[in-house]
């Protein structure tokens, strides 16, 4: 029973990592870019919930459409402002602006909400589902998160594969040249992984902090690490592979804290990404390209 | 940051010498307690120049702001009501310690004699090595390892023979918490999550861990995160598990938010047993404050007791800070350091012309003689040789949302 609630924890714990992940693998996969801001992103998409909740009185589910609202708007506005500008710059300076960008929201958010951390109010209010007379609790949230982040997969393979969108992402991701001359317009179609990715990071703070209920300005960042890892651990860039990547970490977490130590757990989590990267350097579904020179 | 205070204070103190000419010419002396800002009083040369330091500004500024007016109202009631008159200038150090030194720095330019503070750990282990070097007596209300005072086990710091607890050491409480929960009995099998980057954390478990095997106590499950740990289902799972019926929790209290919804999460209800550090709880913004029904604690003050000395305490902060909100362990901590100083100043009969090493040494022979007790908001002091604080601590448990009394 006990190796039952360790996969039913880890299952759940790699859910968030894996809605994290897909937003990261998304701007990855497309922009070719690492935006580490990520990470604090779902942390304001949490305050923003917290505040509809909390202070105007909103139900739930309003509160999630206002932070995916508030996210997307941000994403597009950071984009705009701080990416878009180094469009042509080397990677190396796109990713210092992000960790830029990264500790800007910390900042503000401690300036706007303070360091005392705030007790989130969970989306999901039902009683936990408990089986075998109490010997197995199941939280309905976790079932929320891992279904939504199921939803979040399909409806985003489908979106990159379906729609005209999603073909002119893919076509960026190839060849940005070749796609502008072909009619697509990047900035636009970057704008717009941008504002997804921004609107799943929102759901995915909503989600996080549900299931762990303090919210300070430093929430996003640890996570957004582990999503990261998740993303790479999968395979970057493919949105299976960050799914896989996340649900997988999340069990070796939980794995590594149950049966090895609670001392060693991130020690084992990031060690199992250095081997894997080893042996298959493009991750577990990435597909790998050779540089030609 | 530290011009613009230096700037407030010197007008500050202008103020108050015009202000205590123009009381004088009244025929009175009271000071204004009333007012936001802490008051001073430079009417005359019978006033101990007390100096204090703790973070008003930054992420720790809630313990230094509440040690800041804790040790004001304190001040305030000498100076209405007793023989012992003080003038108190507190300066931040926003919790860092080369701040802390050079705010030291500025009131030993401002001819302070004694020091209260500081309230952080961090820069009173710099501030305290100073003052050792230049014999400034130091009683600190909040910064509880055993690096502050030095010379004990635990620590690799040289004995301060100058400087003095008003707080716990991390050690006592780990086994203060032993034994409380050994002599009332509160569980058979008992579980322990810890916080193992942290030194506050690991230093109550360690002692605690030594005195449970003292005392027969059957810790059954111990477990660890780190500071940035959110998921607490494997602790929580193990501490179920294996059937403990007492959790204790040495750790602040927002990791300790998340262990209680985790345990709700699993269905599991044992005894929590929290230590000062769960101390806030209740304020957290948003707590289900149901979660923490129950939950038990060692701490030395409580806003919400009875008793007369307390009440006028919370009356006469509330009044100063001009909020309606409580004062926590820390203002309590800093008020009994300002009467205890001034107890051991009366006991001692010293004066306020002496030099600041004369009161040092006068000060240090007081609080290590045995005779010397001080009661206070947070319980009757006494101290040893090495400046720890020996006091009984309160247990108590929340219920309906507040603090009551164990005992």
């Amino acid at each position: 029973m006990g190796l039952l609630t360790n996969v039913i924890n880890g299952v759940s714990l790699g859910s968030v990592y894996a809605i994290i992940a897909l937003g990261y693998t998304m701007v990855y996969g497309i922009a070719k870019m690492l935006n580490f801001a990520h990470g604090d992103i779902i942390m304001v998409g949490g305050y923003l919930c917290f505040c509809a909740v909390q202070y105007l009185g909103l139900p739930p589910l309003v509160g999630v459409v206002l932070a995916c609202a508030g996210c997307t708007c941000l994403g597009i506005v950071i984009e705009r402002l701080a990416y878009k500008p180094l469009r042509e710059a080397p990677s190396l300076a796109v990713l210092i602006t992000a960790i830029g960008v990264s500790y800007f929201l910390q900042n503000s958010a401690l300036l706007i909400w303070k360091s005392d951390p705030k007790v989130f109010p969970s989306v999901v209010k039902l009683p936990t589902l408990s089986f075998f007379g109490g010997q197995l609790n199941v939280s309905p949230l976790s079932i929320v998160t891992v279904l939504t982040c199921i939803a979040v997969m399909v409806g985003l393979t489908l979106f990159t594969q379906r729609t005209k969108m999603g073909k002119a992402m893919r076509a960026c991701s190839e060849d940005k040249g070749a796609a502008q001359l072909m009619g697509i317009d990047v900035n636009a179609t970057i704008s717009m992984v941008f504002a997804i990715g921004s609107g799943l990071a929102a759901i995915a703070g909503v989600l996080l902090c549900s299931a762990y209920p303090t919210l300070m300005p430093t929430t996003g960042s640890l996570p957004g690490i582990k999503a990261f890892t998740a993303a790479v651990f999968g395979g970057i860039g493919s949105i299976p592979g960050a799914m896989l990547g996340g649900i997988l970490l999340g069990i070796i977490e939980i794995f590594a804290k149950a049966y090895i130590g609670t001392e060693l757990a991130d020690a084992i989590v990031f060690g199992v990404l250095i081997v894997v990267l080893l042996v298959r350097p493009a991750g577990l579904l990435g597909t790998f390209v050779p540089e030609k020179v | 940051m530290k011009a613009n205070i230096s700037r407030r204070n010197f007008l500050q103190l202008s103020g108050a010498v015009a202000g205590s000419a123009i009381l004088a010419g009244c025929g009175g002396g009271a000071s204004d307690a009333g007012s936001d800002e802490p008051t001073t009083d430079l009417s005359d040369a019978g006033i101990f120049k007390v100096g204090g330091i703790g973070p008003t500004t930054g992420a720790a500024a809630i313990y230094g702001t509440a040690t800041k007016f804790g040790a004001q109202v304190a001040v305030n009631e000498l100076n209405a009501s007793s023989d012992v008159l003080m003038e108190l200038n507190w300066q931040d150090d926003a919790h860092d310690p080369e701040q802390s030194v050079n705010a030291y720095h500025n009131l030993l330019d401002w001819g302070m004699q004694i020091l209260v503070g500081t309230t952080t750990t961090g820069p009173c282990v710099a501030v305290s090595a100073e003052t050792n070097a230049d014999r400034i007596f130091q009683l600190t209300p909040s910064a509880s390892s055993v690096d502050v005072i030095g010379g004990v086990e635990g620590t690799n710091e040289p004995a301060k023979d100058n400087v003095f607890q008003m707080c716990f050491t991390d050690p006592n409480q780990g086994i203060a918490s032993a034994q409380y929960i050994s002599e009332q009995g509160l569980g058979t099998k008992i579980a322990v999550i810890y916080n193992n980057a942290d030194a506050y954390s690991t230093g109550i478990y360690n002692k605690f861990m030594e005195k449970s095997a003292e005392l027969n106590l059957d810790v059954v499950s111990e477990t660890t995160f780190t500071d940035d740990t959110v998921d607490f289902s494997v602790q929580v799972g193990d501490a179920k598990a294996k059937g403990a019926d007492l959790l204790f929790l040495p750790m602040y209290y927002t990791p300790a938010s998340l262990i209680l919804a985790e345990a709700q999460k699993q269905a599991y209800a044992p005894k929590f047993f929290g230590v000062d550090g769960m101390d806030g709880i209740l304020t957290l913004e948003g707590f289900d404050t149901s979660l923490a029904e129950g939950v038990m604690l060692l701490t030395p003050f409580v806003a919400s007791a009875d008793d007369e000395a307390t009440q006028n305490f919370v009356a006469a902060y509330k009044e100063l800070t001009g909020s309606d909100e409580d004062p926590n362990q820390f203002a309590a901590d800093a008020y009994d350091c300002v009467k205890a100083v001034a107890a051991a100043i009366q006991a001692a009969g010293l004066t306020a012309d002496m030099t600041a090493p004369e009161l040092c040494e006068a000060l240090i022979a007081q609080f290590t003689d045995p005779s010397f007790k001080v009661a206070g908001l947070t319980g009757e002091a006494t101290w040893s040789a090495t400046g720890e604080v020996s006091k009984s601590p309160k247990g108590m448990v929340i219920q309906n949302g507040v603090y009551v009394s164990m005992d």
